[in-house]
């Protein structure tokens, strides 16, 4: 059938399984908006305030489903607006598809009204992209973009549109939905030396990323662990991968990981990474890194393998086949001195926690933990929260946990919540600060029109946290522009934006008020107020290694 | 691979629109300094060749050849390594004509077998082809006698001997 460029974009979304758009409709996007207009009850439009919050939305959509999470903005102010959504999923490796209109050909080059090269400017944060010349390659182009978007290591795929393309009359066939490219097998020979190795070692500690949610080997990682009696620590991206509670499981490692974790990871013999990059926050300072350990590295992308820590074996491949392959091939073994050391590390990490007194993030996080269940999305920002809530919240379930690991981009919650309740009608409980919350709190407005059960807990310590520790411990307490002192009224915020809104400030308080929140179908903001000297412990400073973790800090004064 | 060694990447791309633009972006963003890059059309009209030379140890090299690999439009990547490399850059020279100097010129001009493709009263052009290093050499050569203005295609190379490098390529593949 003759259908216009515009109607093609939507019919070949609808066509590939897209149920929800995110997006902000401007003038080089009339015509897509259009068809969308027409195409009521088949594709579900969400509108934000701010196209940045859209695709958040767009990610957390993807991060908490699976699915390809899909944005739409217009020309100019709208694409660029994008940027930092699109580069934040670039950086861990989020299936989404932006699409932007641009102005028509004949307009390009002489700076028109919104003219920008988007193509451009997303080059480096994009996993591929594409400028639309003609309209007979459109509803193509438009499925080769989600095909790069969740093959292989996934990530975003901008497809910009000129005014032209949209109006043009093409023919267009509906196809089925793309398959992914194919993953490359593992070679028999890196397997086989993978299992050599380690059969000789009696320290195995595994660590994992964000590749083993995409690649749902969660079950397939225990069973290795199960075998060769080894523990699991993971990067921020690869939590809610293995249960919280699960025995073998001791938390994120890292610059603010869990003591046990970290630790372990030095002191292990063999450590098998799996679907991850050995992002810095992750290892410290890589030159003094596990320096006991040999490296298996397991990835599907080639280009991570000797990328950041070198590997004495590396498996590129398939992650599942690569996990069956070991599994199989693998000697079983006992390591009972290793799982004593273990213990030893788990009661050490106990005896750190300090007591809680009043309303600390630790008794939020615990009382959140007591209320949620198993299904609840916990999305994040970033700073001090952040790191609270990775090391505190009890996961049952991957996907559960929305939160910029490689970016780290304040404000990505708000959208990234909203996104994340779209695509799974879950509960959601957004963990921010009163920094990041700052940066994108225009979404409430979109939160409360989509009608999404969120709880948003704030945790209001009326400074920019993180830094004002990084200020503390190793800027002599030079307070440079960290220390908030705004006059707004949260309370009263979220009313003005039709949520509820409400302040806490003891444990008693915020129990019964977040039971409420949470058991309500309504936006709720709770504004928590909380110590502005709380510290993220442990710490591994910047650049150090782990016999430089700070376990116990104090804050100026004390 | 000794440290810092100079060494020669081959690259076939889509012969399609910014696809130059994707790999200098990418050298850009991961820090690559290159010491050339030449880019043309080849035996099949789809692909364009890029000749990329740089020096490095061999982290560099294999980070060069696995970030080219994970673009889109990157269907081959080959590293060559320089004594297995047939390379060659053309040069344009313009030398002060000095009648003084002519027998020093000419004799350069005949070891380098290089030509004079220009000549006008006060300067001379000379087209030189060969090796970097010996391009270099013929720089040195003629430095005395006044250079105006030169300009270098950079380096073009193949594999010696009888290997294609699009043999058993499938376009459709991607990783």
């Amino acid at each position: 059938m003759k259908l216009t460029g515009a109607q093609i974009v939507i019919e070949t979304l609808i066509e590939q399984g897209v149920t929800d758009v995110f997006g902000y409709p401007g003038g080089q996007v009339l015509n897509i908006y259009d068809a969308i207009y027409d195409a009521k009850g088949r594709i579900n439009h969400i509108l934000t305030a701010h196209e940045q919050g859209a695709s958040h939305a767009a990610d957390g959509y993807s991060r908490a489903t699976g699915k390809v999470g899909v944005v739409i903005a217009t020309s100019g102010p709208g694409a660029t607006n994008l940027v930092t959504g699109i580069a934040t999923a670039m950086l861990d490796s989020v299936p989404m598809v932006a699409i932007t209109g641009n102005v028509p050909q004949n307009l390009i080059g002489r700076d028109s009204f919104q003219e920008i090269d988007i193509t451009g400017i997303t080059l480096p944060i994009t996993k591929h992209n594409f400028f639309v010349h003609n309209v007979n390659q459109l509803a193509d182009q438009i499925r080769l973009a989600f095909k790069i978007a969740k093959s292989g290591r996934p990530g975003p795929v901008l497809i910009d549109i000129p005014k032209d393309i949209q109006t043009a009359v093409a023919e267009y066939e509906p196809q089925p939905v793309v398959e992914k490219f194919p993953n490359p097998l593992p070679p028999e020979e890196d397997i086989e030396a993978a299992i050599k190795l380690l059969n000789t070692k009696s320290r195995p500690y595994i660590h994992i990323g964000g590749g083993v949610i995409g690649s749902k080997t969660y079950d397939l990682v225990r069973e290795l662990a199960e075998k060769i009696d080894a523990v699991i620590g993971c990067s921020l991206m690869g939590l809610a991968a293995i249960p919280t509670d699960y025995e073998r499981f001791l938390g994120m490692q890292g610059m603010h990981g869990h003591y046990a974790s970290s630790v372990a990871s030095n002191d292990a013999d063999v450590i098998i990474a799996i679907g991850t990059r050995f992002s810095d926050r992750a290892t410290g300072d890589k030159s003094r890194f596990a320096k006991g350990a040999s490296i298996i590295h397991i990835d599907l992308d080639f280009a991570e393998i000797n990328k950041n820590i070198p590997a004495n074996v590396g498996v590129c491949g398939d992650i599942s086949v690569s996990l069956r392959k070991i599994i199989d091939g693998v000697e079983p073994r006992r390591n009972p001195d290793w799982m004593a050391h273990i213990r030893e590390l788990k009661r050490l990490e106990k005896s750190y926690m300090p007591e809680d007194k009043g309303l600390t993030p630790h008794v939020v996080m615990e009382t959140i933990n007591d209320i949620k269940d198993a299904d609840t999305i916990i999305a994040t920002d970033v700073g001090q929260h952040q790191m609270w809530a990775c090391q505190y919240i009890n996961f049952q379930k991957p996907r559960k946990i929305v939160s910029s690991g490689g970016l780290g981009t304040m404000g990505f919650g708000m959208g990234a919540a909203i996104g994340a309740c779209v695509g799974t009608g879950n509960k959601t409980v957004l963990i921010t600060g009163d920094g990041s919350f700052g940066m994108n709190l225009n979404e409430l407005c979109t939160a409360v029109n989509t009608h999404v059960p969120l709880t948003i807990v704030l945790m209001n310590n009326g400074t920019l946290g993180m830094v004002r520790q990084w200020q503390t411990l190793f800027y002599n307490h030079h307070y440079s522009n960290t220390t908030l002192d705004r006059k707004t009224d949260f309370v009263k915020l979220a009313e003005a934006f039709g949520a509820k809104g409400v302040m806490c400030d003891t444990p008693e308080k915020f129990r019964r008020e977040f039971q409420k929140a949470y058991d309500s179908d309504c936006v709720t903001l709770i504004d928590c107020r909380i110590d502005m000297d709380e510290f993220v412990l442990p710490m591994l400073p910047p650049g150090g290694a782990i016999e430089d973790i700070i376990v116990e800090a104090k804050a100026k004064g004390e | 691979m000794a440290d810092n060694s100079r060494f020669v990447i081959a690259v076939y791309v889509e012969n399609k629109f910014g696809v130059l633009s994707r790999v200098t972006s990418m050298f850009t963003r991961r820090g690559f300094n290159i010491d050339s890059l030449t880019v043309g059309v080849t035996e099949s009209p789809e692909y364009s060749r890029i000749t990329i030379t740089m020096s490095g140890d061999g982290y560099a090299r294999d980070q060069m050849i696995n970030q080219l690999r994970k673009l889109f439009n990157v269907k081959k990547v080959e590293y060559i390594e320089d004594s297995k490399a047939l390379q060659r850059e053309l040069m344009l020279v313009k030398v002060r004509n000095d009648p003084e100097n002519h027998q020093r010129l000419l004799s350069a001009l005949d070891i380098f077998k290089a030509k004079i493709v220009d000549y006008s009263v006060n300067t001379l052009s000379i087209e030189v082809t060969g090796t970097t290093d010996k391009l270099d050499a013929f720089i040195e050569m003629v430095r005395e006698l006044g250079i105006v203005e030169l300009c270098r295609t950079g380096v073009v190379a193949l594999q010696k001997g009888s290997s294609n490098m699009l043999e058993g390529l499938n376009p459709e593949e991607f990783n």
